[in-house]
């Protein structure tokens, strides 16, 4: 796992404690980490480079301000800065204009262009704009299919393109059939290319003549090395790209193919595709990504792993559950498989601000899968009586379910207490109002908190 | 333990299974008799198709090591930059510009030339596995069966029916199974590489448990004489712990129909990715115990250093580039040739 840049420059700075000020000399070890960071993120070589120099630039001279050690600070203004070069102007769609409008998806090939028009659609279909789907994609086999059957899926028309069609008379004849049938939205799906085809590159160009999009969205993937600079900056040449679909940001790449992309072209990222479903298309949050990029935790994609795997239902009940009876040793089993099926704990643990330095620290637990696997044979182990009220467990019972489970009496007490503490805690949190039933699940929060990052 | 086609991608030479399977002496096929030919012009053709990447690499590291008799700091400095933009990644960049760094004190290196040939036997020492040969094993028994997996986009169907190509080439019969049965119409996308191939794919209606498909094809592959069983699996992020899962059923109904099976397991990067590639090869290698790797979209001004980290590391050897869209686009990956190609003076 990546160390994060924060942990880094906390061992740069330790040797830095009494200077009161960010010096060229001081920082100079500093902005070498910043960089191998940005670089190990897949920051192009030479943005990178410029980009240190900038923070460089920014941090020098600054007081180290009392609440924050001098890493602290620097990563500050790394943070800060590459927010900015991330965000600028909010992006959205620009469907103004002579109707129906035209949206042309361009990108290498398997960068997702084709289910990420698919996403395009539902997302414009639930903003109340009618959908037309174009597959110009002639060259790979099944592509035209692969689109259809998106589309028959959403409910939204497809153009009946063939392969032995000219794309660009398809997407000619496409702008006719979208005005005779009422559609306010084609969405055209372009066969994938390298942008060192000149053949297929002038293809999109003619294709451009020929429609007048109305945004020209680039679809890239994510974990794009550094080549994504020489991609985006030809495709932005020959096309004037309007703006950036960013795919496959559900995976763990660092994306810093995001900021190379954006300083290339100067083009607005306006989506990242989070999931392989159809509604998996999420508007770019430019801190997020700096946060990721930099390796620092990653709270957010925490709390939507839990949303993603946690019973919205089954947690509801539960809280509802607890209320009248209290939270049992079933329970308590339930949440440790939800837990697992999280992922691994040493990856979740990744994702929490500042557990990579305590994980360095001598004496604490290493997470142990094994654990979890005792601990729910333990649980198995027991009657059900007995998993409901654990004040019944005496020392025979204990032995028991120890043989039971094939653990010792040892591991059984330790079962016991750490469920009793949890048991504390909840009763502690079902206090207040909103307490675990917000904790737990709930309605899923569509608005969350700005910057937080740490 | 046979070469499968080395050398034979140009010839005319089909060997027939039978006598592949029974052959004791592991004699190479490469001893045929049009081979140095044919190893001429695979050279040609892998230079060919990565001369693109060779441009880029080549020419800029040319022009550095041309103009400089002397090795300095600033010379270092470009290099850095140019592995660094080759995906070789900050941290294994570091390590071989240590390693130059310190034979440049001890005056082994006398100029750039020097450096560079140094620097190459650097790379080659990377991408070369003592224990664990490029050349595919042949299993005792028919039939060999390959799974192809990897992330989303890499070009695992069309990396199969290059494959599909390929095998059948060398006089081998071929069944291609769909096992993608998530994503909209990757079976169809199979089924057309099939017809263009010629080769039979086993397929079943979308949605369907990828296990079960596995399982029929199986069935279907075993009285019929089929010498290779090649399986598509829907592409993944290897964070998805689910699907990671879904993989790992595969892997094990497939040995217990065909104790063995899967003898090879081909993990599929896009030469395009980062450092991310690393991550992939870790968490697909965990799940299912990766056997081997072929590299894509090598035509275009990716260079996909970050190989070089995978093989190192994992162990893993790189079987094949993909450096076109026709079927005859796939090579087999020959570390030296590849090296060589990379670092080969701007002739041509």
């Amino acid at each position: 796992m990546f160390e994060s840049l924060s942990d880094r420059l906390h061992d740069v700075f330790k040797q830095l404690r009494g200077h009161g000020r960010l010096t060229e000399e001081n920082i100079q070890e500093a902005l070498r980490e910043v960089r191998m960071a940005l670089l190990e993120a897949d920051v192009n070589f030479k943005v990178a480079k410029e980009f240190v120099a900038t923070v460089a630039e920014k941090a020098i001279g600054q007081e180290v301000v009392g609440s924050l050690a001098p890493g602290q600070q620097v990563v500050k203004v790394v943070h800060d800065q590459l927010v900015e070069l991330l965000g600028g102007q909010t992006a959205t769609l620009n469907l103004s204009g002579r109707q129906p409008v035209v949206i042309m998806m361009v990108g290498l090939q398997g960068s997702g262009k084709t289910t990420t028009s698919g996403k395009l659609a539902k997302l414009l279909q639930g903003k109340g704009r009618k959908p037309y789907l174009v597959p110009a994609d002639v060259y790979r086999p099944a592509a035209i299919d692969q689109l259809t059957i998106l589309g028959q899926s959403l409910g939204v028309p497809v153009h009946p393109s063939a392969t032995d069609q000219d794309p660009v008379a398809i997407c000619r004849q496409a702008v006719h059939a979208a005005q005779s049938g009422g559609y306010d939205t084609l969405i055209i799906d372009t066969a994938g290319r390298l942008h060192v085809d000149q053949e297929l590159m002038g293809e999109l160009a003619r294709i451009k003549d020929a429609v007048q999009p109305a945004e020209i969205l680039f679809v890239a993937d994510a974990m794009t090395g550094q080549d994504a600079v020489t991609v985006a900056e030809k495709f932005n040449l020959d096309l004037a790209i309007s703006g950036v679909i960013l795919t496959k940001m559900d995976g763990d790449a660092r994306g810093g193919a995001a900021l190379s992309i954006k300083k290339v072209t100067q083009r607005p990222i306006k989506f990242v595709g989070m999931g392989e479903g159809l509604d998996a298309l999420e508007p770019f949050h430019p801190d997020r990504v700096a946060s990721r990029i930099l390796g620092m935790g990653d709270v957010l994609t925490l709390i939507e792993k839990a949303e993603a795997v946690v019973d919205k239902d089954k947690a509801e009940k539960l809280a509802k559950k607890l209320k009248k009876e209290g939270f049992s040793l079933e329970d308590f089993l339930e949440q440790i498989q939800q837990i697992k099926k999280m992922g691994s704990l040493e990856q979740i643990m990744g994702m929490i601000p500042g557990m990579s330095r305590i994980k360095q620290l001598k004496d604490m637990p290493k997470p142990d899968e094994k654990e979890l696997v005792k601990v729910e044979a333990v649980i198995n182990s027991m009657t059900i009586k007995e998993r409901r009220n654990h004040a019944i467990l005496n020392a025979n019972r204990r032995t028991r379910i120890a043989k039971g489970s094939g653990t010792t009496v040892q591991d059984v007490n330790k079962v016991i207490k750490s469920y009793t503490e949890m048991l504390k805690m909840m009763k502690q949190m079902s206090g207040k109002p909103g307490g675990l039933g917000a904790f737990v699940g709930g309605p899923k929060k569509k608005k969350r908190p700005k910057g937080l990052f740490r | 333990m046979l070469s499968w086609f080395k050398k034979k991608i140009g010839g005319a030479q089909p060997l027939p299974p039978e006598q592949a399977a029974g052959s004791e002496a592991p004699t190479p096929v490469a001893e045929a008799s049009g081979q140095q030919e044919d190893g001429a012009s695979f050279f040609l053709r892998l230079k060919d198709g990565l001369s693109r990447t060779r441009k880029t690499f080549v020419r800029q590291i040319d022009a550095l090591f041309l103009g400089k008799k002397q090795i300095d700091a600033e010379l270092l400095e470009d290099l850095e930059e140019i592995l660094i933009m080759a995906d070789i990644g900050a941290n294994t960049t570091q390590e071989l510009l240590e390693k130059t760094r310190e034979q440049v004190q001890r005056n082994e290196l006398a100029d750039g030339q020097a450096l560079k040939t140094a620097l190459k036997e650097m790379i080659l020492d990377y991408l070369i596995n003592a224990d664990r040969p490029a050349d595919l094993a042949l299993p005792a028994q028919t039939p060999f069966v390959v799974m192809v997996l990897g992330v989303n986009g890499v070009g695992k169907t069309t990396t199969i029916g290059k494959l599909a190509h390929k095998f059948t080439q060398a006089g081998q019969k071929v069944l291609l199974v769909a096992a993608d049965t998530f994503r909209a119409a990757a079976s169809e996308q199979l089924q057309i590489w099939g017809k263009r191939v010629g080769v039979e794919v086993v397929a079943q209606q979308a949605g369907a448990d990828p296990s079960s498909v596995v399982f029929d094809a199986l069935d279907y592959a075993k009285p019929r004489n089929f010498d290779v069983v090649l399986v598509d699996t829907a592409g993944r992020l290897h964070t998805k712990v689910n699907l990671m899962e879904e993989l790992k059923k595969i892997k094990r109904v497939m040995d217990k129909k065909i104790p063995g099976a899967p003898h090879e397991i081909l993990l599929v990067l896009d030469a395009t990715t980062g450092q991310n590639a690393i991550s992939q090869a870790r968490l697909f290698n965990e799940a299912v115990d990766v056997t081997g790797l072929a590299l894509t979209k090598l035509d275009g001004t990716a260079k996909g250093g970050i190989v070089i980290n995978i093989c190192h590391e994992f162990n893993i050897p790189i079987r094949f580039i993909g450096i076109g869209e026709q079927m005859e686009d796939l090579r087999d990956f020959e570390p030296n040739e590849f090296v060589e190609a990379l670092f080969a003076e701007g002739e041509a």
